[in-house]
């Protein structure tokens, strides 16, 4: 599974506090865009070849490689289904989430 | 040393002296000479600056918004249809906090296809967050380079140098070039609080929640007010050194006026020529040639317009279904005041038409013969 992160969220009380400059901020360890997801990439790993596309091709850099085999990070997975569309076997389905 | 240069390269001087560390730039009519001139100086060592060579402006602008947040004092040049496609990228460089300085030769944008002089493709960039200084002579558009460069570093908001196609791009006049160990006193390196660095590593623009982003365009806007004042400081600190004063208009004859002109640009500098000749026939007018459009100079526009019956504004650009755009805005600074007097909108010079001397006389002739303006535009030289 994903490395658990630090997921402190990084207020200011004023823009005094803030930076000049739109700069780290901090969102992106506490807005997990996976929540916007309607659907999500399911991998049958008994059909993986390791190959890594899904993980080259992911835009958000969602999968993850563990131990050589792929695994996707739902906290930010916003479902574009690019793994999907690409994975040379077929392995990754994309299925309606259950919200 | 003075030296007879063309108003593009009074751009390219600046940038130089100013020691730009990067340009990235797309060469496009009427800007070109700005940018080949600095490849060159590039090129022989004139200039120790990276040139990059891009293939859009939208590439260019977005070479100079790396550059500057990896701290470089970052220069590029454009015009009409290559500001246009830079649009993006300008929210960027401003929301970035990022000081770059850019030339922008005021043409008019196609269709129909043209080079010729017009202010809609910078004041279609109005809201995006730059500073804009629109010069009248080649003199003032090295100054203003070098003082662009400090305002804006100073405020972390970039800015545009702005001067007609033509009348001032491809125009020669003698330029006092000032001395490179004097403008290094004025303008210190370029010493941002934070920039892109491995050794101090930061996330630059990302991703902001409704918790922080009205803040980040809050102290835009605050850092923004601060730029009047500093504009005249910095323009009176170059006084002192250099001996020319840049400030945020240029006043003439205004304070016994009964009309007062308002202009920018050479247009500014026509009006300058006509109001000598009117005041000998006896017409009380005066100039207001306005220089810094952003920030705008609500104080001085109320200030050189106070013993004024009236206002005459002549603008070389439009705002379809509106006004001329210094028009608008300078109702927005004289109305709601006390001493608010009528203000007449002229639409003049599009496309290159030339203004004249003759031009302003029918402006004041028209201003003096109305109470108030009949029409929300009056056209001054259009063939209807």
């Amino acid at each position: 599974m994903p490395k658990k992160r630090d997921t402190q969220k990084i207020t200011f009380a004023s823009a005094e506090d803030m930076p000049t400059m739109p700069m780290s901020l901090g969102s992106m360890l506490w807005n997990k865009t996976g929540s916007w997801r309607n659907i999500r990439p399911e991998i049958k790993l008994e059909d993986c070849i390791q190959c890594g596309i899904c993980w080259k091709f992911c835009p958000d850099m969602s999968i993850l490689i563990e131990n050589e085999w792929p695994v996707v990070d739902y906290d930010f997975c916003k479902g574009c289904g690019i793994c999907a569309e690409e994975c040379p076997t077929k392995c990754i389905v994309m299925v309606e989430e259950r919200k | 040393m003075k030296k007879v240069i063309m108003g593009n390269h009074a751009l390219s001087y600046g940038a130089m002296l100013a020691r730009s560390q990067v340009i990235a730039a797309y060469p496009i009519t009427p800007q070109t000479q700005v940018v080949e001139l600095l490849s060159e100086m590039c090129a022989d060592g004139t200039l120790n600056a990276k040139f990059i060579k891009v293939e859009s402006e939208h590439s260019a602008m977005a070479a100079c918004i790396g550059a500057s947040a990896a701290g470089a004092r970052t220069f590029t040049a454009t015009s009409a249809q290559g500001l246009a496609l830079m649009h993006e990228m300008l929210h960027w460089a401003s929301g970035g906090r990022l000081p770059v300085v850019m030339g922008n030769i005021n043409r008019a944008m196609a269709p129909g296809w043209t080079i010729w002089s017009d202010q809609n493709d910078s004041l279609s960039q109005r809201d995006t967050g730059w500073m804009q200084y629109y010069c009248a002579s080649n003199q003032e558009v090295v100054d203003t380079v070098l003082q662009a460069f400090k305002v804006s570093e100073t405020l972390a908001i970039p800015s545009m140098v702005i001067l007609d196609a033509f009348s001032l791009s491809h125009t020669y006049e003698v330029v006092d070039l000032p001395e490179a160990d004097k403008v290094d006193a004025y303008l210190p390196p370029f010493r941002p609080p934070f920039r892109v660095t491995p050794s101090d590593p930061r996330a630059f623009g990302g991703l902001t929640s409704p918790e922080h982003y009205m803040e980040l365009r809050y102290k835009l806007q605050k850092d923004m007010e601060k730029a009047p004042a500093l504009i005249e400081a910095t323009g009176r600190e170059f006084e002192k050194i250099f001996g020319r004063h840049l400030g945020l208009v240029d006043p003439y004859l205004c304070d016994d006026a009964e009309i007062v002109l308002v202009t920018s640009g050479t247009a500014g500098y026509t009006a300058h020529v006509a109001v000598d000749a009117m005041r000998e026939a006896g017409y009380k007018v005066g100039n207001l040639r306005i220089k810094v459009f952003r920030p705008f100079p609500f104080e001085e526009v109320r200030r050189h317009t106070r013993a004024a019956k009236k206002i005459a504004v002549v603008d070389r650009n439009i705002s379809y279904g509106h006004h001329g755009i210094f028009s608008q805005e300078l109702k927005s600074a004289v109305y709601g005041h006390a001493d608010c007097k009528p203000v007449f909108g002229f639409i003049a010079g599009l496309g290159g038409r030339d203004i004249t001397p003759a031009s302003f006389k029918e402006v004041v002739d028209y201003t003096i013969a109305h109470e108030r303006s009949e029409e929300e535009i009056i056209w001054i030289g259009v063939k209807k």
